[in-house]
Order: structure tokens, then C-alpha cells, then sequence
């Protein structure tokens, strides 16, 4: 049977259109009003908010559970100080992508984790003796994130603590008396913050924010404005952009953390200083060079766009709506060198964007390849470029203040 | 937000004397052309009358925290390619979509129109079904019509009196394309360029308040009722409207049309343009029949072998230089222009989003708020203008900024940017500094009508008649446009026939402004067209 989240009340009031689209057993808004730009925009100049309470939530304590977590993820979580977050992956035996989630760090010995899937059994099947509780909390709490421009000011006034919350910091508080986690995180690539609130107080902490969030601008986003916030911010989807190493059929839809533009994370991997689950299948990709993608931005050349849909009589579409489907990338021979993930019209870049996994040593921003597209039901090829991640990156993201 | 401060960074001013190109006007055709000239390598400078870039595309911030479109309102024409080639998206350029049309039918009811067609069908079937349909195969019209007369709109205009074969090339290009078009759109197209906006929409409609939706547009800017004649074309323009290739959806840049001018200006001096505010240009400098700089108000000379104005048509050929230097018919073309403003702007500060009976609470609407009923309402606002007086009962084009762009007020408040039609420039009978108040009351109680309890609203009014645009922008007779969209003055017929492609009869002096194709609106192609042919001169 299909659920609602704790403020689906309040928030399927405020959606005039009432489609939706199921996640994680959870009923979840594609869009509140008749054009989803809105929502996009909202962000990008005001300020959203999106119902995240479907995520899965894990919570790991006791005097092991750093260690323990240490072990799992592919993060370096040793500079992961009380009050702060980190974005990870976790990684089958063979270093392939399984999920990804993000840490926070409440206490010396308190951590929740959140999951796009559920993950308790496989945290129970690596204990290995840590002495660490490991509780599915995912029903306990709900799950706001208030992103964009104006989410600051707009929190401002009920959780004083944003306005000093580092990027990825968090913070013990207070919303309409009811006790709260504010953490600057969230999956738009924009100034932002998400709130964990118990799920018996969910509207009270919603309504206060809706009121708060009136004077600027605040509406509540869907999936599909979502979509093309996460693909401008670079961000990779669950599902889109790598497929769960555990119910993948085979290697073609299985992607390492490094496939996958996350060689950031990887310190300490190389030369063998840091151990977790894949870390040593990983070792090896790096130090032999096997990597068989990398990830990059594209940027359609906009004038080949506009030639393609002029000399057939189209008009040029720049739809803001992510594609459902990938498409391929072709070098100047036409050999495919590598495919696009995902998809869309960036209003704010005014290009079409994506992202992409190429040949490596075609991944060196600026190079130029052609993607297939369709006209008139026949194969096209358009210039793109590809291009360093993530495409919009504004300042704010992580400024002080 | 100020738009008076230039970029840090790109500070405005001028660093000599002589220049390989200096633009007489920093709206937005001047900025654009300067940009593009620029971007070329030329040494070029802006010269500013104000103490301020835009134009008619400004931002002001006229009460703490308010910020007020004075002129142009909203952005929809403004070209892609101009967005790209200037990388105006890397010094801020960020069109907003507009939330959607609100219109009151009169009656108590309203239509309001967003972004899906199908509830738009669906808000047209609550009144008429018959319309439901209709609307379809109006828009689909529209939209072949709009296909059909794109690629003109998008190149310079063929100069149908030339001789040599680059001309005629042009011209066998515009047959061509026309040749290729079917014979019901090119009928359809010639019906907008000449006839009414109401035959039009008596052919598809029946519910008049739909009409009257739809021929909002067929007036704005111009002297005309949707009547009559002529009314089709300016239908036409502002149907060319889009946000990101959505055809007849508007955008709102972000800090207005004035934050738009800022990113053109910063553009413009990122590839080296200089700007210079408060030079008044009193006269081209010509010697041996070519330009050869400019003489400021001040006495002030400065050279360059290319002048570029950017003013429109009359100050361009009868104020700039001598006119006994041009010929006749160039002059006897550039005074019959007609120019005829009868836009006014109505601006206000408000403490509070508007209310409309029924939607209490609800407010829906939050873009365009659009009133004129009906047909008939709008002619009979223009009926006054005929015989030289403001309509008892404006017609009204609003734009709620501030849901859209809550940088616009203060949080909570709201600015409401108001066209009001008509306002002939000239009143007969009486004067405008006597009118000036009991003419913005008219459109205020209007407003109230509609909107009860608007007054109680307002913190502030600003009304900007024609005479205001004049004094302040140097359009003449306050006409938007620089120029009434009206067949004869479009196309190669801007300004006049003959000189529809940027240059003049003096070598050196160039035109780049809205008096040109493809005339008024932010669209920056006369800015951009005139670049090109001035670049193509100096290779020759």
C-alpha cells in the first residue's frame, strides 16, 4: 500500500495539480503548479522547499560507530568532526557504486546516515564485532529541504543557528518549539538546508516555515524541477546516472566511485592508508588504470541546436525536463566514445546541459564530441563540449554568509 | 538592489579622446552594438546622457527596498544569439518565466492563463466551449504565421531598391523564402500585417472577454484600437514573445529590465567598451560628407570614424546632424515617421498583494494582470486618444514583479508595473501638468474596480506619462517603439525606404536603435544587425 510522508497533509494542499510519482513506497509530488519552471526557479531566485522524507534513515551509535562507518563508505570520515555532514558512496566488495547517503555526525559517538535504499541488513552483515546499535530510524523522522537564494533569510528568523551553519555543518535546535536537525546540505547545488524533524511534529515545523518563507517567495518543489536543479549541480541520481552494484545484471550497469566523478573522495585509497569495503578492488583501478569512464559536464554548442530544429522547420525546443532515456557520444570518427546520462535545457546557463561518461582521456574540459539526437525520426548528430562539473556552481553554495 | 553603481571593477568613464567607434546612447541597442563592436576589437565608447545605462530598460529604486520598472517591464523578445555571443549569462543574465496571465472578465470572473495548455483549454471551456478549441487553432495559426515572418525578423531587411547583386540576392532570398511557405499561412500573414486584431479573433472566438485577452497586445505602445487596421501587426509582435523557445510565454528579468541593462553594460566593458554617464551628444561632427566624431554638450570633441546612434529616427537624421546634408526624401521620410505615444506607465509601491473577490487568500495570479475585458473596453480606451484626450477607462497591462523576483520589494510588499493606454502625448484642450494626477486616479480606480481595497494598498505611485519618456529617454513624443509598428514604417521601410540597413547617407554614420528593423521591444537586433554591417564596411 502506498504511504504518504508526514507532511503530505499540509503540502497536497498547496498542489493544484496532484501528480504523483512513488518513491521509496511513499507517495511524492512531481510538480505543484501547472509548470514545474516555477518550482526550478523558486530555487534558483527565491526559495523551495521539497519533501526528502522518503529517504531511508540509519542510526549508528556507540563508542565503535565512527570506526565501523569508517569501514563502510567510501568517505574519509576521520575529519568528520561533531556538527558536520558528509555526501558518500558505499561500494560492493569489487569497488563497484551501491548507494549513496549522506553522514551527519550528531555526537562523538552518534551518527545517522541517510540511504536512497534500504541498507540495514548489509550494515548489520559488517559489524564484525563494533560495538555500535545500528536502528532503522526512517519512519521516526521526516525530512525538509529549504533550498535556494533567499533559505537563509528565510530560516533566519525560526533557527537562528543557519545563519552561522558552515557548508555541510549542522546544528541541535529549536523549530516551533520542536526539537530539530538544521544542516546546511541538500541536492540542488544552491545555498540550502535541510531540516530532520520528528514525524509526529512534522506540519507544525512546515507550517512555521511556510509562513515564514511567504514574504520571499517560498514554494514547494517537485521531482521533475528537482531533476533539473540536481543536473545543473552536477549531482548523480540513483538509478540514472549508476545502477545498485547489488541488483545490476552485469558490469555495464555497474559504475566505481571513480567512473563516477567521485575521485575526490578517494584520498588515502592509492597507497593503501585507508580500508573499506572495496577500497583495495579501488586501489587497483587507480594504480593500473583501469577505469573504463569518466564523468564530465556537456554544453550543447547552442547554434548547431538552433540549425538543427531551423533547417528541419522546428521551432528549437529547450525543454527544462530531463530526458528519460541516454543518449550516445560520438567522436569526430564517429566512433561511440562515450553516453549522456542525463539530460535538460538549463534555463539559468540558457544551454543545453548533461551529463556524461566518456572515454578518460576525452573527459579534459573543452573537448569536443557530437551527441546523437533525434529529428524527424532519423539520427542527428549536435557539437557539444564537455565541461568541468558541477555546470552551476553560484558562490553562495558555500559562502561564509 | 541600485542599478546607478556600475560594476566594481569596470568603472565607468573615458580614457581618451579618440575612439574607432563611439555610440551616441546607452539604451539597449547601444550597449548591444557597442558590446559586439567591442568584442571585435575596436576601440569603442558609449555616451550616456544620463546618469544611468538602459535607456527605456531601466530599474529604479524609487523608495527604499522598491524597485521599479520606470519604462520596458518585461523581456521576451530580447534574441538568443545575443545572449550567447556577449556571454551575457556569465555577467548575470537570468530571465525569470512569468507566472501566468490573470485577466477579469467584468463580470466577476476571470480567465487565467499559465503554462499548460491543457488547463488553459480547460479555463476557456468554463466559459465558452466553443472557444475551447478555437484556442488551439488560433495558437497553431499564430504560430505558423510567427514561423513564416521569423526569418525576416531575425536578418537585416533586403534593400529592395539596391542594384547590385548582393542586393538582389537578398531579396531573391526573402522570395524564396516566402515562396516556400503555404498559401493559407502567407494569407494568414498578410491578414496580421494589415488587418484587425478583431476580425482575427472574430473568426475563431465567440466569448468576448477571451477577445479581449487576446487583444491586449494589439495595442500596447501603439496609437490604435483593436479595431482597426493595422492592429494585427502589433498582435503579432508581442504573440513573437518567448521564455527559453516557449513561444508567447514572457520572461522577467532578474532586478527588471534594468538588471538586464547592467549585464549588457558589464558585457560590454568586459571586451574593453567604455561607458561615459551624463555626456549629452549635442551634434555629429561631420567633415567632406563622413563623420568623424562627435561634439558633447560641453563643447567637449571627440573623434572616430564610425558614429553609431542608437536614438531614434528623428533625433538620429534631423537632430545629430545638419539634415541639409541628407537627402530630401530621407527627411520628408524621417519627419512623416509617426511617432503618436500614447503608453503611459502607472507604477506602484504596495503593502500588500492585491485581492481579488472570490480568491481571497488564494491569489493565483501573480504575473501579468491584464484589464480590458473586452473588445469593446479596449476601443473605446482608445477612443479618446482619437480625439485627443486619456480614456476615462484605461486599459491596464500590469506586471506583479515582486512574485516573481522577490528582490523586487521588500519581503511581504509587492511592486505592480503598470502600462495604462491611452495617453496621447498631446492633449487637446488641455495639459498634461494639470492631467498628470486625475489621469493616474483613473487608472488607480480602475485598479480598485477590479481589485477592492487596492488603494489602501499603495505606498506609493509613479506615473510616467509620454512626455516623461521623452524628457527622460529621448524617444520622441514618448513613443516606446522609437517608431508606431505600422506597416509602412516596418521592415525595409524602417525608418525609411532606402536606409532600412544601418548605414546613412553619411559615410561613418551609422544607426542602430528600436527606429530600425526590427524595431521596438528589448530585442537588441538593431544593436546587433547594425554591428555586422558596420564590421563588414570597415573590411571593404
Amino acid at each position: 500500500m502506498i504511504r504518504t510522508t508526514p507532511f503530505h497533509a499540509r503540502l497536497t494542499e498547496l498542489n493544484d495539480q496532484q501528480l504523483y510519482t512513488h518513491w521509496s513506497g511513499y507517495l511524492s509530488a512531481l510538480r505543484f503548479s501547472h509548470a514545474p519552471k516555477h518550482e526550478y526557479f523558486a530555487v534558483r531566485n527565491a526559495v523551495g522547499i521539497f519533501d526528502s522524507s522518503p529517504l531511508f534513515k540509519y542510526r549508528i551509535t556507540g563508542p565503535d560507530a565512527m570506526d565501523f562507518l569508517s569501514g563502510i563508505v567510501v568517505r574519509d570520515l576521520g575529519a568528520l568532526r561533531p556538527g558536520r555532514a558528509a555526501y558518500t558512496f558505499w561500494c560492493d566488495d569489487r569497488g563497484f557504486v551501491m548507494e549513496d547517503g549522506v553522514v551527519f555526525r550528531h555526537s562523538d559517538n552518534e551518527l545517522v546516515m541517510t540511504a536512497a535504499r534500504p541498507m540495514l541488513s548489509w550494515l548489520e552483515s559488517h559489524r564484525y564485532g563494533a560495538r555500535v546499535e545500528l536502528e532503522d530510524v526512517s519512519d521516526d523522522y521526516a525530512l525538509l529541504a529549504v533550498q535556494g537564494l533567499r533559505s537563509r533569510d528565510a530560516l533566519a528568523g525560526l533557527v537562528p543557528e543557519v545563519t552561522e551553519l558552515p557548508y555541510f555543518g549542522l546544528a541541535e535546535s529549536k523549530l516551533a518549539n520542536v526539537p530539530v536537525t538544521v544542516s546546511r546540505t541538500g541536492y540542488t547545488g544552491d545555498l540550502g538546508f535541510e531540516l530532520t524533524v520528528p514525524s509526529a511534529d512534522a506540519l507544525t515545523v512546515l507550517d512555521a516555515v511556510l509562513e515564514a518563507g511567504r514574504p520571499h517567495g517560498m514554494r514547494p518543489f517537485g521531482e521533475e524541477a528537482l531533476m533539473t536543479l540536481r543536473i545543473e549541480a552536477g549531482l548523480p541520481l540513483t538509478g540514472v546516472e549508476w545502477h545498485d552494484s547489488r541488483t545490476a545484471w552485469t558490469d555495464h550497469d555497474r559504475v566505481t566511485p571513480k567512473e563516477l566523478g567521485q575521485g575526490w573522495m578517494l584520498k588515502g585509497v592509492r597507497d593503501g592508508s585507508r580500508r573499506f569495503i572495496g577500497s583495495e578492488a579501488i586501489r587497483r583501478e587507480l594504480v593500473d588504470g583501469t577505469s573504463r569512464w569518466a564523468t564530465t559536464g556537456i554544453v550543447v554548442d547552442w547554434a548547431a541546436w538552433d540549425r538543427l530544429h531551423r533547417d528541419a522547420g522546428e521551432l528549437p525546443t529547450k525543454d527544462e525536463q530531463a530526458l528519460g532515456w541516454e543518449q550516445w557520444l560520438r567522436d569526430e570518427d564517429d566512433e561511440q566514445v562515450g553516453y549522456v546520462t542525463s539530460f535538460c535545457y538549463s534555463p539559468v546557463l540558457q544551454r543545453h546541459i548533461g551529463l556524461a561518461r566518456v572515454r578518460p582521456d576525452l573527459a579534459t574540459p573543452g573537448t569536443t564530441l557530437h551527441m546523437e539526437t533525434t529529428m524527424h525520426h532519423s539520427t542527428h548528430m549536435v557539437a557539444v563540449s564537455t565541461a568541468a562539473l558541477p555546470l552551476f556552481n553560484p558562490a553562495r553554495k558555500t559562502a561564509k554568509s | 538592489m541600485t542599478t546607478e553603481t556600475p560594476q566594481a571593477g569596470h568603472p565607468s568613464g573615458r580614457t581618451g579622446t579618440s575612439y574607432d567607434a563611439i555610440v551616441v546612447g546607452g539604451g539597449h541597442n547601444g550597449l548591444t552594438n557597442a558590446a559586439y563592436l567591442a568584442k571585435s576589437g575596436l576601440r569603442v565608447l558609449v555616451l550616456e546622457q544620463r546618469h544611468l545605462v538602459g535607456g527605456a530598460a531601466i530599474t529604479e529604486e524609487l523608495r527604499p527596498g522598491f524597485n521599479f520598472t520606470t519604462f520596458s517591464y518585461a523581456l521576451s523578445l530580447l534574441r538568443p544569439e545575443i545572449v550567447h555571443e556577449l556571454n551575457l549569462v556569465e555577467h548575470g543574465f537570468m530571465p525569470l518565466m512569468m507566472p501566468g496571465d490573470f485577466h477579469p472578465t467584468g463580470d466577476g470572473d476571470y480567465l487565467l492563463f499559465g503554462d499548460d495548455d491543457d488547463q488553459n483549454v480547460e479555463m476557456i471551456r468554463r466559459h465558452s466551449k466553443h472557444d475551447a478549441d478555437a484556442y488551439g487553432r488560433y495558437n497553431y495559426d499564430l504560430d505558423r504565421v510567427i514561423q513564416t515572418v521569423r526569418p525576416l525578423f531575425d536578418s537585416p531587411p533586403p534593400d529592395i531598391f539596391g542594384t547590385d547583386p548582393e542586393d538582389q540576392a537578398d531579396v531573391a532570398w526573402m522570395l524564396k523564402h516566402l515562396g516556400s511557405v503555404d498559401r493559407k499561412t502567407i494569407h494568414d500573414t498578410v491578414r496580421m500585417l494589415t488587418g484587425s486584431a478583431a476580425d482575427l479573433l472574430d473568426d475563431y472566438f465567440e466569448y468576448e472577454p477571451l477577445k479581449g485577452y487576446l487583444a491586449s497586445s494589439a495595442s500596447i505602445g501603439n496609437r490604435i484600437g483593436p479595431m482597426a487596421g493595422g492592429s494585427g501587426l502589433v498582435l503579432l509582435y508581442h504573440k513573437m514573445g518567448e521564455h527559453d523557445g516557449h513561444l508567447g510565454s514572457w520572461s522577467f528579468h532578474k532586478g527588471g529590465n534594468g538588471g538586464f541593462t547592467q549585464v549588457l553594460a558589464r558585457a560590454a566593458q568586459s571586451f574593453g567598451a567604455e561607458i561615459e554617464l551624463n555626456a549629452h551628444v549635442d551634434h555629429v561632427l561631420t567633415r567632406d560628407g563622413r563623420a568623424v566624431g562627435v561634439v558633447l554638450a560641453d563643447g567637449t570633441e571627440l573623434t572616430a570614424p564610425v558614429v553609431v546612434s542608437a536614438l531614434d529616427a528623428r533625433r538620429t537624421f534631423l537632430e545629430l546632424v545638419d539634415p541639409r546634408e541628407l537627402p530630401d526624401d530621407l527627411v520628408d521620410n524621417v519627419r512623416r515617421t509617426r511617432y503618436r505615444g500614447t503608453s503611459a506607465k502607472v507604477n506602484f509601491a504596495l503593502d500588500g498583494m492585491p485581492v481579488f473577490p472570490g480568491l481571497e487568500g488564494a491569489a493565483p495570479f501573480g504575473g501579468f494582470l491584464n484589464i480590458g475585458p473586452t473588445l469593446e473596453y479596449l476601443e473605446r480606451a482608445y477612443d479618446a486618444a482619437k480625439y485627443g484626450w486619456y480614456s476615462d477607462k484605461p486599459f491596464i497591462d500590469g506586471a506583479l514583479q515582486s512574485v516573481i523576483d522577490p528582490d523586487m520589494a521588500p519581503p511581504g510588499k509587492h511592486v505592480l508595473s503598470c502600462f495604462v493606454q491611452h495617453a496621447p502625448y498631446q492633449l487637446k484642450g488641455g495639459d498634461w501638468e494639470t492631467e498628470r494626477e486625475p489621469f493616474a486616479d483613473k487608472a488607480q480606480a480602475v485598479l480598485e474596480e477590479h481589485f477592492p481595497g487596492f488603494g489602501k494598498l499603495v505606498l506609493q505611485r509613479e506615473v510616467v506619462l509620454p512626455v516623461d519618456i521623452e524628457a527622460k529617454t529621448g524617444l520622441s513624443e514618448g513613443n516606446i517603439f522609437a517608431g508606431e509598428f505600422l506597416a509602412p514604417q516596418m521592415y525595409f521601410f524602417r525608418p525609411a525606404p532606402g536606409w532600412s540597413q544601418y548605414a546613412t547617407p553619411i559615410e561613418g554614420y551609422y544607426q542602430c536603435g528600436s527606429g530600425t528593423h526590427p524595431g521596438g521591444c528589448v530585442i537588441g537586433s538593431p544593436g546587433r544587425f547594425a554591428s555586422q554591417r558596420i564590421l563588414r564596411d570597415r573590411r571593404a
